[in-house]
């Protein structure tokens, strides 16, 4: 069993960092519907107050290192060009799928979409996060405030989901390889 | 936009919420707007190229995450210990949101 280091980064930027963060945008939407909303049961304690401080703080780390590591270690590797005269294009992601026109697609909508949209991402729980932890549940008492950052974190809900489905499906069909090979486990043959 | 200070004496101000948050909606826009901008214009597109390896990203997310930092520490200056009517400014902020969502869309950015 084993696994080049450009796949380990692609697993940690996609699978660590972005579906980690995908994860926890529901409990968020879930804790901030119980601390700030009128008809929500409320949050009876500082702790949980706390809690959730903590909790959209560590979500702005992980929306951060997912678009760090997503632009600027793992997307040069997708996007770098072969030199003239090289017919296999599996060390090329994004040449692999613009070569055929039945996955163009997965580049032209998916990647270019991909790229941007998740950076919309951390700006979102960035501001969530400073308003919570200015306001904390009084939050509450700013309706309008708190819609918003409801409203914000949804939204980066959504763009988080865009972003690792496309991941995703763009690793399905051209995978990011290369580099030094890690031998993770030894397997049995049969 | 302010309102006088007493008029909501048991609350926090809500002039540096409504900074960020109209500053994250700015911010938003702004992503959306460059990334069109350097998709469409060759020229612009090359002043984006912060760095090589990751082309014109580099420089649209550089720039948009600039302009949501900048806008944001002015208004929260502006707004700090204030009472804004938040209303229209949060309603603006969502729009900017929801456009800089729909502009990084390649379909939605290309009839452009």
């Amino acid at each position: 069993m084993e696994i080049t280091v450009r796949g380990l980064w692609t697993m940690i930027h996609g699978m660590g960092f972005g579906a980690l963060y995908l994860m926890a945008c529901s409990g968020a939407l879930v804790e901030l519907w119980r601390c700030c909303w009128p008809t929500g049961p409320g949050t009876e304690s500082r702790t949980n107050d706390s809690f959730l401080r903590v909790y959209l703080v560590v979500m702005a780390a992980l929306a951060w290192l997912a678009v760090l590591t997503g632009t600027y270690v793992v997307y040069p590797w997708y996007r770098v060009a072969p030199l003239p005269g090289i017919a296999d294009l599996s060390g090329f992601p994004q040449r692999l799928l613009l070569s055929s026109p039945s996955t163009a697609g997965w580049h032209s909508i998916g990647m270019e979409w991909k790229e941007h949209v998740a950076w919309l991402v951390p700006i979102s729980i960035t501001m969530a996060a400073s308003v919570f932890l200015r306001y904390g549940r009084s939050l509450g008492t700013h309706a309008t405030l708190r819609n918003a950052v409801i409203g914000f974190v949804a939204v980066s809900f959504f763009a988080a989901g865009v972003a690792d489905f496309f991941g995703a499906m763009l690793n399905k069909n051209a995978p990011v390889r290369g580099g030094r090979t890690i031998h993770v486990m030894q397997g049995r043959r049969q | 936009m302010s309102l006088p200070q007493d008029s909501v004496p048991d609350k926090l101000p809500n002039g540096p919420g409504a900074a960020a948050i109209l500053a994250a909606g700015i911010g938003s826009f702004a992503l959306g707007m460059l990334a069109v901008l350097a998709d469409h214009v060759a020229r612009f597109g090359k002043m984006m190229i912060f760095y090589r390896p990751t082309g014109p990203l580099s420089g649209v997310t550089t720039c948009a995450v600039l302009v949501w930092l900048v806008v944001w520490a002015v208004l929260d200056r502006s707004w700090r210990g204030r009472t804004v009517r938040a209303r229209p400014l949060i309603t603006a902020a969502m729009v900017l949101l929801l456009l800089g969502l729909l502009l990084t869309f390649p379909p939605f950015g290309d009839l452009f």
